[in-house]
């Protein structure tokens, strides 16, 4: 009997510690967060003998005109007019017909050019011609002149305040648990004040931090009452106050932003930021290889801005606790088939496939055009009405997006549309083109443009999350 | 003094000289107007006879981003097909105007349709019609909705139609529109009310 009990212990402890671990990688995923002018994005870290990678091509794709080839060892990398070679494992590289030595070995991986995380201080200046500065143990990267400046101020009266001035509108996540209110900045180029930590003498509000991790910023606040932040001056100040003794809200304060649609502002007794479910999307760039598209302009095919369009969407569906996988990283060329075999082996909860149009303005959401009557029975699907069972979830996910697109202030509209290969697909489906903004077919390849766009189906996708977490 | 012989031989020859050059630019023009209309494959088809009838083509709007119902009257043969192949003429002739809201190439153009029953209209068109499409989603999903919708709606019984270029089935119209299926009649009609809301 004992033994059995011992045995049963030790069959929970194995399964326990294979979840956590299958688990780990998830939680603790690395990241880069790169703020510029044009765009703010976040990139995947790679691991790899003891170095942290991050792919040259992606930091590159918001910024300019990028376009990468990889032949045996060699990977040629063409930014705006510059040309560079690296060699896989080699730490020599040649840009603009000069060396240049990389901290670690060059890789290759899957087509894409990896380069060590503590070189990009030294490397992207010779792209951009722009100083950098990387906050490389947080792994936060500023291009140019651009930070966002936080001062405090105490006001001690009676309910305490903690007047918060930022230089630029801010939007930050905001958690709240007992004894502490938590700010996240994922987007904002939060640099560190002065003193990272104040100390109030103050029997409620007694601590200031802020902290900077795995490319975000925080700011948390100590206390030993519960906390509520309120928003004024144009999201350029947020007031930290008792919640049990609410002092008179601002003038112009505004709602603070939500948690997976939940308001932020719940006193301190409010349950800690839940950790974000690892629903899993797949992002697709229409068209590639010997497929170029439609030519938007004379240089500029519909293959290049689903890429980096989709590179965009894939940092923006990360940044909210999303899995995304994109079908093709480079410039390959894949069928329909291929398209829906893949998303439909994967097991995802949303397929996303991206196109572009330099006709009109704004962007449409496609869902699958289907027979009014489906011949699809029983557990077997026909292949060119796969997509029946999921159609109602895929008209609902299109709708949320074209609710953000609305609110992000991209004039949107959804059709129906024969369309290959989301009526092959088995989970819900959308197609998302993107056609010229207000200032016309430059925005296309604009990574400002095309990044607010893919805040806005990121932001509708998320608004769904649970009904997408309950797909098999 | 010039001799008199000298003062005729000069005369003749820019007499010469400019026949030549009138004759060049009459061969020259010539020339521009044959390869004009050896690029120009649009049939030359008799016109239709028979009553005219007030029918229903739905056009694409691209500003819009839909079809728009559209009265016009057309002299309309007796038999179906033949009366199926006239309402996508008048449709493309729309199309092909200079102020077309939608427009497509000059030269695409209809070749025949067939009516196959029980409820199927295969379009037969030219490879010009998607050869020289814009390619873009809206802008293919608009022409075939044009075109389904319209047939269906003046040629009573339709319910699936098949779209062929220069009779053989292509992939897609321009890169977007899927060519290799049915349209459904029902669920192109459902689309343009979904889309016109």
């Amino acid at each position: 009997m004992s033994s059995a009990t011992s045995k049963a212990k030790n069959s929970f402890i194995v399964v326990l510690a294979v979840v956590l671990l299958a688990a780990a990688p998830a939680a603790d995923q690395k990241k880069i967060s790169i703020y510029s002018s044009v765009a703010t994005y976040s990139l995947p870290v790679v691991d790899h003998a003891g170095h942290e990678y991050v792919g040259l091509l992606e930091i590159l794709e918001p910024l300019g005109r990028v376009s990468a080839s990889t032949a045996g060892r060699r990977w040629t990398l063409r930014y705006n007019n510059l040309d560079c070679e690296f060699f896989s494992g080699k730490t020599r590289a040649r840009i603009r017909k000069r060396d240049f030595d990389l901290s670690a070995p060059f890789l290759i991986e899957n087509s894409r050019g990896l380069v060590p995380l503590n070189s990009l201080s030294a490397l992207l200046p010779r792209f951009l011609g722009n100083s950098v500065t990387f906050h490389e143990a947080a792994r936060r990267l500023f291009i140019g002149d651009i930070a966002t400046q936080v001062s405090a101020q105490f006001d001690a009266a009676n309910p305490p305040r903690l007047v918060l001035n930022f230089t630029a509108p801010v939007n930050p996540t905001i958690a709240t648990e007992p004894g502490k209110l938590r700010m996240v900045f994922l987007r904002e180029p939060l640099v560190p004040p002065g003193t990272p930590s104040l100390f109030f003498d103050n029997p409620v509000i007694t601590q200031a931090n802020f902290s900077e991790n795995n490319g975000v910023a925080e700011l948390s606040i100590a206390a030993t009452a519960p906390l509520m932040a309120s928003f004024s001056n144009n999201a350029r100040t947020i007031t930290v106050a008792s919640a049990s003794q609410t002092p008179a809200a601002p003038t112009s304060a505004e709602p603070v932003p939500t948690v997976s649609g939940q308001p932020a502002s719940i006193p301190g007794i409010a349950p800690p930021l839940p950790p974000p479910s690892r629903v899993r999307v797949i992002v697709d760039p229409a068209h590639g290889g010997t497929e170029r598209g439609a030519a938007l302009t004379d240089t500029l095919p519909e293959k290049t801005v689903t890429l980096g369009f989709a590179r965009l969407l894939r940092a923006e569906l990360q940044n909210q606790g999303f899995s995304v996988t994109l079908l093709r990283e480079g410039d390959d060329t894949l069928t329909p088939d291929q398209r829906a075999g893949t998303a439909n082996a994967a097991h995802a909860a949303l397929y996303i496939i991206l196109h572009a149009d330099s006709q009109g303005s704004g962007a449409r959401v496609f869902t699958a055009l289907l027979p009014s009557s489906s011949p699809n029975h029983g557990p077997f699907h026909a292949w060119t009405t796969a997509q029946t069972d999921a159609l109602p979830l895929s008209q609902a996910i299109a709708f949320a997006v074209l609710t953000a697109m609305q609110k992000h202030q991209i004039p949107a509209r959804g059709y129906p549309a024969s369309l290959r290969p989301l009526n092959n697909v088995l989970i819900p489906a959308i197609a998302v083109e993107l056609a010229p903004g207000s200032n016309g077919i430059s925005d296309l390849p604009s990574a400002n443009y095309q990044q607010k766009a893919a805040a806005a189906i990121a932001d509708g996708v998320s608004s769904l999350r649970d009904r997408l977490g309950a797909q098999p | 003094m010039i001799p008199r012989h000298l003062l005729i031989g000069v005369a003749v020859m820019l007499v010469i000289v400019l026949s030549m050059g009138i004759y060049l630019r009459q061969m020259s023009r010539a020339a521009v107007e044959r390869q004009r209309l050896a690029e120009d494959n649009r049939p030359v088809m008799p016109p239709a006879s028979g009553p005219t009838e007030t029918v229903t083509l739905y056009v694409a709007d691209d500003a819009a981003g839909m079809l728009r119902a559209q009265p016009a009257q057309i002299p309309l043969p007796e038999g179906r097909q033949q009366r199926a192949e006239e309402l996508l003429r008048a449709l493309l002739r729309i199309y092909t105007r200079s102020d077309s809201p939608h427009p497509l190439a000059p030269a695409a153009d209809l070749r025949s349709v067939y009516l196959i029953d029980p409820g199927v209209a295969v379009v037969d068109m030219n490879a010009a019609f998607a050869d020289q499409h814009r390619s873009g989603i809206l802008t293919e999903q608009l022409t075939v909705d044009s075109l389904v919708q319209t047939l269906a709606t003046n040629v009573p019984g339709i319910a699936r139609v098949r779209i062929l270029i220069e009779g053989n089935t292509r992939e897609t119209l321009a890169g977007h529109a899927d060519l290799t299926q049915f349209f459904d009649v029902n669920a192109v009609a459902q689309a343009i009310t979904q889309a016109a809301q």
